[in-house]
């Protein structure tokens, strides 16, 4: 037994939009990591399993206080992070509200689990706190990882700053536990520039909490042995020959990506939508997403007070990936400028692919293996895209 | 709320298949290991019953033993992984967990600790059945760290000494000196001590069998699920030959369980004094509600 006791908490449970758009906010200032636990908190999250990993273990360091305090009722650091995601598979069986956090290596070690919890209807929140991927070995942020999560069917968010951390942590739970979604949301953000890093959070009390998770909402019951339908026809479809295999993987891989898709309306619903648009019409849109959208803000604010015809799109959201929007967004640009914090540019393919006219769309600037990336590499961009004379040297 | 929870209303019945209807009133939900039990299989509709496995497949009559077994099947799930077992244990009539490659003891460390949050007044068996490969190769430190967490659900592996569901390659609990797929000079290692390794985990039960013996291999499967509800991790290690790749005549499967249970397999009991606590006192009161029940009976008569 544990000599350390958890006090019993007495919380009020809410609706989200009640805790998202209606309950008073206070100003914090408080890092990325602290957002993400400070959304746990509020989550009324049943379980919560983790392993460490650098630059991800200060999150999951933070949430085991959170459990400490009473807020989770359940908590233990896994083997390793293979062990980990199954074993938030295995509980999500059982009914409950869960989360887990990893970054870069952690995420792959954990990935055939992962990818397997679409399918498996694990509605999990999961974080992914950015990290290079070796070889060679690095901790620094780098977004690369993010791109191996993008075909597994999960709701995918990047939040820009601490204050996104917060609302999509908290909002996440929410959309994946919708009955018409009902598969897991990741909400993704950079390593140490925003983990470590300290920015203002407006925060609703912590005596309010998420209302609590209902096994019995949900398009795949609990195996608990509680809810029905009985489990107890002894039929393993997918065993019956390749064939019904062929087909029944068919149907259930198209539920969820159709899954995926429904959870844009939720998107809408609590976030405000999959991207925020300023000057549309703009002759150069510098699109991005998670950190990079904080440095394209900031080169477009330079754009503005230079009076450029520059126009800024942040992604909120990765999957489902917001086509129509930015088709809309950019249907009348010239050019479009694309930084991330990653080496294949995997924000970039997905806005070629998904306008009409993706010889617009401007390969880079990209940074890797955790750079910064300076406002004056964006502004570099606008200013050959606009044929504009200037002194910088890349 | 579990036994309610299978049995249809009386009205509804006519609309299930028959097959679930016959489940429920003559499988043994809620019943006794007398009624329904090892004892007397083939007499009552078995949680287990059709399965793709092989002819003279020793480990679909193990998995149909354990089954059988079971002294709560309405509050039992069971977790698995790939191999030939999983394909007769997806089939019986208990909730069944697939994950992914040797992940059973992950999956089932969550899914014991959520039951306990969510049924803190209630028992549910969890009970992990994988092949030697997914519990010793391939899932090795997810079962070791389950047992060293001290997660309380029970282990089964079914070792049949080899890859029985890839087409016969070797594994770390195939015997040296095996001429197996992917050893094909032999395997030059020694098989793994698997109950060993139990026991420097924190296993608290643990067994090594050939289960040709039903009664003692029934009471063996039993002591593990009670042991592993109050006290800690509990492990079987059962022989399951696999007669396809070792080459073994469907009529001398048998034997060749006799005969490695005097050998490798030899029967090997390792209890904790709090497990040996836990069977003496349930062991106890089993025998004295089949005394009373006895007793009951027998005043009827007369």
């Amino acid at each position: 037994m544990s000599a350390i006791t958890r006090p019993v908490l007495n919380k009020k449970q809410v609706e989200m939009n009640h805790l998202l758009h209606e309950a008073p906010r206070e100003k914090h200032f408080i890092t990325g990591a602290q957002a993400m636990a400070e959304a746990v908190k509020r989550a009324n999250v049943d379980m919560a399993i983790a392993y460490p990993i650098t630059p991800q273990s200060e999150v999951m360091h933070l949430v085991g206080d959170v459990f400490a305090q009473g807020h989770i009722k359940e908590y233990y650091r896994a083997e390793e992070e293979l062990g980990t995601m199954s074993a938030i598979a295995g509980a999500s069986r059982a009914g409950i509200r869960l989360f887990t956090a990893t970054s870069g290596p952690g995420l792959l070690r954990g990935l055939e689990a992962i990818v397997s919890w679409p399918g498996h209807r694990v509605p999990a929140v999961l974080g992914i706190l950015t990290r290079v991927v070796n070889a060679p070995l690095s901790i620094q942020p780098d977004n690369i990882e993010m791109a191996y999560m993008m075909h597994c069917g999960a709701v995918m968010l990047h939040a820009e700053n601490q204050q996104d951390t917060f609302d999509f942590t908290l909002a996440a739970f929410a959309i994946a536990e919708k009955v018409d979604v009902y598969i897991p949301v990741a909400v993704a953000t950079e390593g140490f520039f925003v983990t470590h890093a300290k920015g203002y959070v407006n925060m609703m009390s912590e005596d309010l909490v998420y209302k609590e998770f209902d096994p019995v909402a949900s398009p795949v019951p609990a195996m608990d042995n509680e809810t029905p339908p009985a489990r107890i026809q002894r039929d393993a479809p997918v065993q019956k020959s390749n064939f019904m295999s062929y087909l029944i993987h068919s149907v259930w891989q198209q539920e969820i990506w159709d899954s995926n898709s429904r959870a844009m309306k939720y998107i809408y619903e609590y976030l405000g939508g999959p991207i925020e648009v300023q000057n549309p019409g703009s002759d150069v849109m510098i699109l991005a997403s998670g950190c990079a959208a904080a440095q394209a803000r900031e080169a477009h604010r330079y754009a503005q007070e230079d009076g450029l015809s520059v126009g800024f799109v942040k992604v909120r959201a990765i999957r489902p990936f917001p086509r129509d929007e930015i088709r809309e967004a950019l249907k009348t640009a010239k050019t479009v400028i694309v930084p991330e914090h990653n080496i294949i540019g995997w924000l970039c393919t997905e806005v070629k692919a998904a306008i009409p006219n993706g010889g617009i769309v401007h390969e880079g600037p990209r940074v890797f293996g955790g750079m910064t990336l300076p406002v004056e590499l964006i502004m570099f961009e606008i200013y050959e895209a606009l044929g504009i004379e200037h002194k910088m040297k890349l | 709320m579990s036994l309610k929870y299978v049995t249809p209303a009386e009205r509804f019945k006519r609309y299930l298949p028959k097959d679930y209807v016959e489940l429920v009133d003559f499988g043994p939900f809620g019943k006794t290991q007398e009624e329904a039990g090892p004892g007397n299989m083939g007499q009552f509709k078995e949680l287990m019953e059709e399965h793709p496995m092989c002819s003279g497949c020793w480990m679909a009559y193990y998995i149909r033993l354990i089954f059988a077994s079971l002294p709560c099947p309405e509050e039992t799930v069971t977790l698995g992984t790939a191999g030939c077992g999983r394909l007769a244990i997806s089939q019986a009539a208990v909730p069944f967990i697939y994950g992914n490659y040797g992940d059973q003891n992950a999956m089932a460390s969550g899914l014991t600790r959520a039951f306990r949050l969510r049924f803190p007044d209630k028992q549910k068996d969890v009970i992990t059945i994988a092949g030697d490969g997914g519990t010793m190769d391939i899932g090795f430190s997810m079962t070791m760290h389950s047992w060293i967490r001290g997660e309380r659900f029970t282990t089964i592996m079914l070792d049949n000494e080899v890859y029985g569901n890839t087409g016969g390659q070797s594994s770390g609990m195939s015997p040296k000196g095996a001429v197996l797929k992917m050893a094909p000079m032999g395997k030059d290692f020694e098989k793994m001590p698997a109950t060993e390794l139990a026991k420097a985990a924190g296993c608290v039960y643990i067994v090594r069998m050939s289960p040709t013996n039903i009664k003692q291999a029934a009471k063996v499967i039993r002591r593990a699920i009670f042991v592993a509800r109050e006290v800690g991790p509990t492990f079987i290690h059962a022989y399951t030959s696999c007669n396809i790749e070792y080459s073994i005549p469907t009529e001398d499967v048998f034997a060749d369980a006799i005969e490695l249970g005097r050998g490798r397999f030899k029967f090997d009991e390792y209890m904790t004094d709090e497990a040996k606590i836990v069977i003496e006192r349930v062991e106890g009161e089993e025998k004295a509600a089949r005394k009373a029940r006895k007793a009951s009976k027998a005043e009827a008569v007369n």
